[in-house]
């Protein structure tokens, strides 16, 4: 039945498929199970590799499985770290699992009027958030899952007279070890990413995923189709192209990352035509913003009460990602572009040592020097602050490189792509504003020391890149109709964070499965119109049909009319 | 090419680590020591391994070496012309500056509008990995032989298996009030 030969278009010899899913991440993996599921022969191209629970390695080695399954891609004034595998983001994440407040729905950002669809509204999204939530499944966590570091942030918070909240997560406690290598794969299946749920659900059902195949362009077919070309890439060197193809499909969902898929589209006009405006613009960093703090251990035992026996705090290794958020700047009443999240963070060293800055010899900042080493003695008394705030949805996308998202330069991670980000008044408003609550809290009576990452050498930066090709009600303002197809090229569905319309001011992994969640029976009925013979009304991957049950009501308004 | 270093290293290993002394800077390994130079305690990105990264292909600025030490003994010599200083021919150009000099360039070389700053910053980006990670290394390993760098930090010791557990991780106790507005599911409203 699938990816049988066909020399149909363009004279050379393509596979065939129903639906043709590109990247495995949250957009690709839910859409792959819930199509398969029904019926569709589903095949899901994932350009980076897939790695195996007992290949995820605790290692800072060049080519152990952070290097393989991360990306960071620098662009002009805004640099994106993503997933780079089968299950995409979901394996790199920390799993944190908050929905975005009422208000974000609302927002308005530059363009002057509500920037969501009309028919979307955290009301009307629960549903669809309880389905994800059923499927990972994401848990509330409690004082007894937070870290140290989770701890002594709470507990700074609360000593500036703020609330603190266990984050809810996608994490099996019981297997967690609390190792914080998180970012490159749960190597014990804590982490409830997408290798646990839909992913194998998919195959289950029929799906094939190929990893390492990296889309570069869709054509259009005689039949109304879409013909899909790939690059097969080097397992090892991923700026090495080792063979090419062509799978036919009727009907393409695309979710590639924000960071890639309005690339593969812009790629795709000389083909399909000319994208709608949106496509490549409107990119979000979701505000986001990191901060330092070095604790004084006498401080914080002094002052904030606590021990830990060898020491007061000087956890910074021991954990998971972030368990504990700070919530009080999610005020509706306050102006957009001044509610933000704080939520406590660990990034391992690298990635979480490198832009962080002190004072130099001369009182000016610096990321580099005596200082900078003097302070990675105390790194164990590090605690990294995240920010989530209210971007201008400032990104654009330049001409797409020659392959993939970004011209690669290390054999695997690092690249440069063609993103600009230029941050508005606005959000720099937002991030200063976020500056100084961190400083306050966390210098209060002595705690800690605080001081920003710098900006000045890969520009800001984003694990959460969004909407780069995003749903909304206004042709002129977004590529996607409200039922993500993009507009002007039926059949074509954009699932991930590049749909999402803004910032969220909050993680927004469990807001982009929703709305990919949500916009499945409209997929499935397109697939119909386009000849799949396939059903929609998949349970849970694990079989749970509550959360099925609670949102079957919102089925009908969801399929086109 | 070679010159009367004491620990024998070519130009362009000379240059490369004075400039990664510069990045994260560490104490002279011996009497006479030119390209350390001496502006911290305790060994630096140097002894960590920033030459043993830089010249491991995967980064993908091996190639680019040569280029590297070459833009650096331009910029060094046009800075050490415009401010007056002695030249000194028994080293290359970044060698023979002192350390402040050294930073200065490197500050101006990364900061933004520079138009080489994409380069620099990912040269320095690689020494600051080399002393921070180990990323040459098997972390397990580079715990095992004393990383300057990881033992910097005090990055603890994995379990027998090579993999870190954490089973004593948590204060666990309420350490601040909810927010008021959170649902039952544990969400913001």
């Amino acid at each position: 039945m699938t990816n049988h030969p066909n020399n149909a278009s363009e004279g050379r010899t393509a596979e065939r498929t129903d639906v043709l899913v590109i990247g495995s991440g949250f957009g690709g993996a839910i859409a792959a199970y819930h199509l398969a599921a029904g019926g569709a022969d589903v095949t899901v191209l994932e350009r980076g590799p897939w790695v195996a629970s007992d290949e995820f390695e605790h290692d800072f080695l060049l080519g152990s499985s952070y290097t393989r399954i991360f990306d960071f891609v620098v662009g002009e004034g805004m640099s994106v770290l993503g997933g780079n595998c089968v299950g995409g983001g979901s394996v790199v994440y920390f799993a944190a699992m908050p929905r975005a407040p009422r208000f974000v729905f609302e927002r308005r950002g530059n363009i002057g009027r509500r920037m969501w669809p009309s028919s979307i509204d955290r009301d009307r999204l629960d549903p669809w958030y309880d389905r994800v939530a059923e499927a990972l499944p994401i848990i509330k966590q409690d004082w007894n899952d937070v870290t140290y570091s989770g701890g002594v942030f709470a507990a700074a918070c609360a000593h500036a007279g703020l609330t603190a909240n266990p984050a809810p997560a996608a994490i099996d406690r019981a297997l967690c070890t609390n190792c914080n290598w998180m970012m490159s794969g749960c190597r014990f299946d804590a982490k409830r990413s997408l290798l646990l749920n839909y992913l194998p659900a998919a195959v289950a059902h029929g799906a094939t995923i190929r990893p390492l195949h990296e889309v570069q362009h869709l054509s259009r077919n005689a039949d109304g189709g879409y013909r899909v070309h790939y690059n097969v890439i080097d397992e090892e060197d991923y700026r090495v192209t080792v063979g090419s193809g062509a799978i036919d499909a009727k009907l393409v969902v695309v979710a590639a990352g924000a960071g890639a898929t309005p690339v593969i589209l812009r790629r795709s006009e000389p083909a399909l035509g000319p994208m709608p405006y949106a496509v490549g613009r409107y990119f979000s960093g979701n505000g986001e913003r990191l901060n330092t703090a070095v604790f004084d251990e006498e401080k914080v035992r002094t002052v904030l009460g606590l021990d830990r026996g060898e020491a007061a705090y000087a956890a910074s290794q021991i954990g998971k990602g972030p368990c504990v958020a700070s919530w009080d700047r999610l005020d509706p009443a306050l102006p957009e572009y001044s509610r933000f999240t704080l939520e406590q963070l660990y990034f391992p060293p690298g990635f979480g040592t490198i832009l962080a800055q002190v004072p130099g010899a001369d009182g000016r900042t610096t990321w580099f020097g005596p200082e900078k080493k003097e302070l990675l003695r105390h790194w164990q008394s590090w605690l990294t602050i995240f920010t989530m705030s209210e971007d201008d949805n400032e990104g654009v996308f330049g001409a797409p490189p020659p392959t993939g998202n970004a011209t690669r330069i290390s054999q695997q991670m690092l690249g440069r792509g063609t993103l600009r980000y230029e941050p508005s008044i606005n959000t720099m408003r937002g991030w200063a504003e976020s500056d100084a609550a961190v400083k306050d809290i966390m210098e209060r009576d002595g705690l800690a020391r605080v001081l920003p990452w710098t900006n000045d050498l890969v520009g800001a930066y984003t694990v959460h890149p969004l909407a780069s090709c995003r749903i909304g009600d206004d042709p002129s303002t977004s590529a996607l109709d409200d039922r993500h197809e993009l507009r002007g090229h039926p059949g074509i569905f954009v699932t991930d964070g590049s749909a999402v319309p803004g910032a969220l001011t909050v993680n927004p992994a469990f807001t982009l499965a929703a709305l990919a969640e949500r916009a499945m029976p409209g997929i499935v009925a397109a697939a119909r119109e386009r000849g799949v013979e396939v059903t929609y009304g998949a349970p849970s991957p694990e079989g749970e049909t509550s959360a099925r049950r609670a949102a079957l009501p919102l089925v009908r308004d969801l399929v086109r009319d | 090419m070679e010159t009367a270093d004491p620990g024998g290293r070519s130009r362009r290993t000379m240059t490369l680590e004075a400039f990664a002394d510069t990045i994260v800077p560490g104490e002279k390994r011996f009497p006479g020591d030119r390209t350390v130079a001496g502006a911290a305690p305790g060994p630096g990105a140097v002894e960590a391994g920033a030459l043993e990264l830089l010249e491991t292909p995967a980064t993908g600025v091996t190639d680019g070496l040569d280029g590297y030490c070459e833009a650096l003994d331009e910029h060094a010599t046009a800075y050490a012309e415009q401010h007056g200083l002695k030249p000194d021919d028994s080293v290359p150009p970044f060698v023979a500056l002192d350390f402040e000099d050294r930073t200065a360039i490197v500050r101006w070389l990364t900061s933004p509008g520079h138009p080489e700053k994409d380069l620099w910053v990912l040269l320095a980006l690689f020494c600051n990995m080399a002393f921070d990670t180990g990323a040459h290394l098997h972390t397990t390993e580079a715990i095992a032989a004393g990383h300057p760098g990881l033992a910097t930090m005090g990055f603890s010791s994995p379990d027998d298996d090579g993999l870190w557990r954490f089973p004593d991780f948590s204060y666990r106790r309420e350490l601040a009030p909810r927010h008021p507005n959170t649902t039952s599911t544990g969400s913001p409203a």
